[in-house]
């Protein structure tokens, strides 16, 4: 048991170091700030914070309606809902590196590509989609979004188990229409999860690597480099330690401050 | 995560899955939901609910299982059928043999078996640190408890992101030990088993046990040890269960940790590997190599799709 935490014990304490830790280039040496700075002045990094944010919002732009339409609506079936859940968890058991090789091939921009195909059906040109600058993020995020839906749909059908009924029947007493009674007693009941779960998704799209890392590696001119791309490219591309971890903390703290904001953003709603 | 549970009931005691109540598709006739018995009855809104439900039935299916029907066709085609005509039926006949090319050249085998060791050795790794873990803080309760507790709860707080750099740097040179743990497997199995996440839900857990089970039992004269082997891990059979399925999930799913500390080819689990088998033969071998890396997983859902999908949401009250 003892020896468990030997196990434990140097990942705890490489935890805790790497919030001191400023430099690790060849003999270790105290730099300062030197890395931060060097950092903040890369020129990527605005265009890497700034694809990060792109992604985030069309992350939740994509993501958050479409699995909160299907769990309400799942949870209004009777009989064959497990076929349902199924069919909408099936993408989520897909390796995420099966899906986005799979959807590369999707995205092939030539005229026969399975996308540009379908689109062909209905007399639109293909397109370039992952070549674009400005296609290739919204393709990249349409592909997050069809692998992540499934558990969203789960947790929200679990939440909404705990409905209370009781106010269906009052509502609809007072005349309430099938939508008034979804807007007014359905999702204020589910509020607390919908609040965590756009939170979530937003600190875990912050965070995205696996798909433009195997999508585009960042390109095209750049644009979906995101801001664990830079770290990786620091680190094990450029082996520059010391700015991936010093880059590493930066958006650790724009994490924490952004959920910090959002907590006290919303805590008046969820509180109600 | 930095996220507290707010408003979500705690985790049940005795783990009685809060969403579980619904797990009949036949008894919640009697449970009613935003549609009344009535209004199912009126003929617009029947109509309107079945025509919904038949064209998300149409999205899901074709969202759901519409790519990977493709990637069965795909993978039993030549490269060229692929890249003509996507949605052509195997013009030049089935080409099974794709796929035993992929397995054999390809060693997707291998890889998948790479993947199994990495699987397995990350959820007993992690099961046995977390139990270990959870029992000295919630049954045993020794005076540094409170101490421990905070610096995992801690750990909790702070992005992975923080901690890749420098846990990358402490497996290519433990400190104190002098020994590289690049290209072994424990640099994967170790640091997942530091999951505070699982420590904290199992702790809960065991919080909820009734004491004067372990009270009778040390009267009984039973060490710590016993208790734990023959009284609690019995009694805590489901908070393992949805603990184990979240482990070995994410650790079948990962991709950028065993990606820089398995640099051995031969080494490499099946994510890791299938970027480079795909980029290294054509097409229509690619994709049979994807194929199998899928289907794996794949039929384990749908063999388990109802015990499975109960634990996920039950993970979900856990998280929430």
């Amino acid at each position: 048991m003892i020896f468990a935490y030997f196990a434990w014990g140097p990942i705890l304490r490489a935890f805790v170091m790497s919030v001191q830790r400023t430099n690790l280039v060849d003999p270790v040496e105290w730099v300062g700030l030197e890395n931060f700075a060097y950092v903040l002045a890369d020129p990527l990094l605005g265009t890497a914070v700034r694809n990060t944010l792109w992604f985030a919002l069309l992350a939740l732009i994509f993501g958050f309606p479409v699995p909160l339409f299907l769990a309400v609506f799942m949870a209004e079936l009777r009989g064959r809902r497990w076929l349902y859940t199924v069919l909408a968890y099936l993408p989520v058991m897909v390796p995420p590196v099966v899906a986005i090789l799979l959807w590369k091939t999707f995205y092939d921009p030539s005229s026969t590509g399975l996308f540009n195909a379908i689109l062909g059906w209905l007399g639109i040109p293909p397109q370039p989609w992952l070549n674009s600058p400005e296609m290739a993020m919204p393709a990249i995020v349409l592909e997050a979004t069809w692998a992540g839906a499934g558990s969203a749909v789960i947790i929200y059908l679990a939440a909404l188990t705990a409905v209370r009924t009781e106010l269906y029947e009052a509502a609809e007493l007072d005349g309430a229409g099938i939508w008034s009674r979804v807007w007014h007693v359905t999702l204020p009941q589910m509020r607390g999860v919908i609040l965590i779960m756009i939170l979530l998704l937003l600190i875990g799209a912050m965070q995205v690597f696996t798909e433009p890392y195997l999508f585009t590696g960042g390109g095209p001119m750049n644009a979906t480099v995101s801001v664990m791309l830079m770290i990786y490219n620091y680190a094990f591309l450029f082996g520059d330690y010391g700015a991936a971890t010093a880059l590493s903390v930066l958006l650790a703290v724009a994490l924490g401050i952004l959920s910090g904001a959002y907590q006290l953003a919303t805590r008046r709603w969820s509180q109600e | 995560m930095t996220v507290q549970p707010t408003g979500q009931p705690p985790l049940a005691a005795g783990g009685a899955p809060v969403a579980g109540r619904r797990r009949t598709d036949l008894d919640d006739a009697t449970e009613r939901s935003v549609l009344s018995a009535s209004d199912r009855r009126k003929p617009s809104i029947r109509f309107t609910l079945i025509t919904v439900q038949v064209l998300v039935l149409i999205g899901l299916l074709f969202a759901g299982l519409g790519p990977l029907v493709w990637l069965l066709k795909a993978s039993t085609s030549t490269t060229q059928d692929i890249l003509t005509d996507p949605f052509a039926l195997w013009p030049s006949g089935v080409q099974w043999e794709n796929l035993w090319f992929a397995w054999t050249r390809g060693r997707i085998g291998l890889h998948l078996g790479n993947t199994v060791i990495v699987v397995i050795g990350t959820w007993i790794a992690s099961l046995l640190v977390s139990i270990t873990a959870a029992y000295v803080l919630s049954v045993l309760r020794p005076k540094w408890g409170p101490f421990l507790s905070g610096a995992i709860l801690f750990t909790l707080f702070i992005p992975h992101v923080v901690s890749l750099v420098p846990l990358y740097l402490t497996i290519l040179d433990m400190p104190g030990l002098g020994v590289s743990l690049l290209n072994t497997y424990w640099a994967v199995w170790l640091p997942a088993a530091a999951n505070a996440f699982n420590v904290l839900v199992i702790k809960r857990f065991f919080d909820s046990l009734p004491r004067e089970l372990f009270e009778a039992a040390r009267i009984d004269g039973a060490g710590g040890v016993r208790i734990l082997v023959s009284l609690v891990l019995p009694l805590s059979k489901p908070i393992l269960a949805v603990v184990s399925l979240l482990t070995i999930v994410a650790s079948w799913k990962d991709f950028l940790w065993p990606l820089l500390v398995l640099q051995r080819p031969d080494m490499q689990p099946i994510s890791v590997a299938l970027p480079r088998i795909v980029e290294l033969y054509e097409l229509s071998i690619g994709m049979a190599a994807l194929f199998l890396a899928l289907i794996v997983p794949v039929v384990l859902f749908l063999i388990f799709q109802r015990k499975f999908l109960r634990g996920v949401s039950m993970s979900g009250g856990v998280k929430g």
